[in-house]
């Protein structure tokens, strides 16, 4: 059997940080940082969802390789995705169109 | 143990690999890995779905950032929460679970999923009761939407895509309930081995990518007003 066996502990030390990090992004709303707190909740948000990702989905013990190209090329597409559309959204405004 | 006992063990045995090791595969590691390719292949694109939906709501957000503000004032900030440290928990059940069909814990297996579909039952009741408090508060788009504050409709437009991002995620939870009603099933009919358990590896899959969509949606939906309470 080449599958790898994680430990419980390991699950359930996962499972503290995770809900640690759901009461952190929680209180931490409640403090106006402005502009940053939209960058704090992703950046919490994207702490946790890797967690989920490397232990809980077991991409950390993953010896296919393959499937570490699918999950990267997930991340890659969703940014591609973000990326042109707000090119072009935020852009919009740069040049004056004549008669607009 | 008898011969006779010895040999009809053995002939299960067999039967049970047979049945259990398609015949296109050498050996269940080989048959595993393809299982569990396709499973990521699929939540990629998974990914793109709720990618397309999540890009709608950049692009309102950026272009109306206060509206956006004001609607996610109305979101029940304690509901949000627990339904996240919710789906966490279940997420740790169904992991647990996987853990026990690896070792071959048949009792383990079934209790822990039941734990984890228990779970996922009490996300949908109280997302369903924060659907009802919207709903007699107005806040539904469409003809009854109410809006006290300044710019209406694109304080409507963020709850439309907040109907719709989290409508879509518990679509994804009934079905993920209903994935593991199934594995549960056959799990208590001992379907699963330390050799065979693929199923209650890509469910576990599934079940942990809609708790990855939560754990982006919460800050996004719940947690840009600053004055919940």
């Amino acid at each position: 059997m080449t599958e790898t066996v994680v430990p419980r502990k390991t699950y359930v030390a996962v499972w503290a940080v995770l809900m640690c990090l759901t009461a952190l992004t929680g209180a931490v709303s409640f403090i106006n940082l402005g502009e940053w707190s939209t960058v704090v909740a992703i950046a919490i948000a994207c702490g946790k969802a890797t967690l989920v990702i490397a232990f809980f989905m077991h991409l950390r013990y993953e010896k296919q390789r393959i499937i570490w190209v699918w999950a990267t090329v997930s991340a890659v597409w969703l940014t591609i995705l973000f990326l042109l559309t707000m090119n072009d959204y935020l852009t919009r405004g740069f040049l004056r169109v004549p008669g607009k | 143990m008898s011969e006779s006992s010895q040999a009809s063990a053995w002939s299960v045995r067999e039967a049970l690999d047979r049945d259990s090791l398609h015949e296109q595969y050498a050996e269940h590691d080989q048959q595993r890995e393809s299982a569990k390719l396709g499973m990521w292949v699929f939540l990629a694109t998974e990914v793109m779905f709720f990618g397309g939906m999540i890009t709608g709501y950049i692009a309102y957000r950026d272009a109306y950032p206060a509206a956006f503000r004001a609607g996610s004032v109305h979101m029940l900030f304690m509901a949000g929460t627990l339904n996240t440290a919710i789906l966490i928990s279940a997420s740790l059940f169904v992991a647990l679970a996987v853990h026990a069909a690896q070792l071959g814990e048949r009792k383990t297996l079934v209790w822990f999923l039941s734990i984890a579909m228990f779970l996922g039952v009490c996300f949908l009741s109280i997302k369903g009761y924060e659907y009802y408090e919207h709903w007699v508060d107005h806040k539904v788009p469409g003809p009854s939407f109410q809006w006290d504050g300044p710019d209406p409709r694109h304080a409507e437009m963020f709850f439309v895509l907040y109907f719709f991002l989290t409508g879509f995620h518990a679509l994804h939870m009934v079905i993920g309930v209903s994935i593991l009603a199934f594995i549960v099933y056959f799990a208590a009919r001992g379907r699963y081995t330390p050799e065979y358990h693929n199923p209650v590896e890509n469910a576990a899959l599934y079940w942990h990518f809609v708790d990855i969509v939560w754990i982006f949606l919460y800050p996004m939906l719940y947690l840009i007003g600053h004055k919940h309470v």
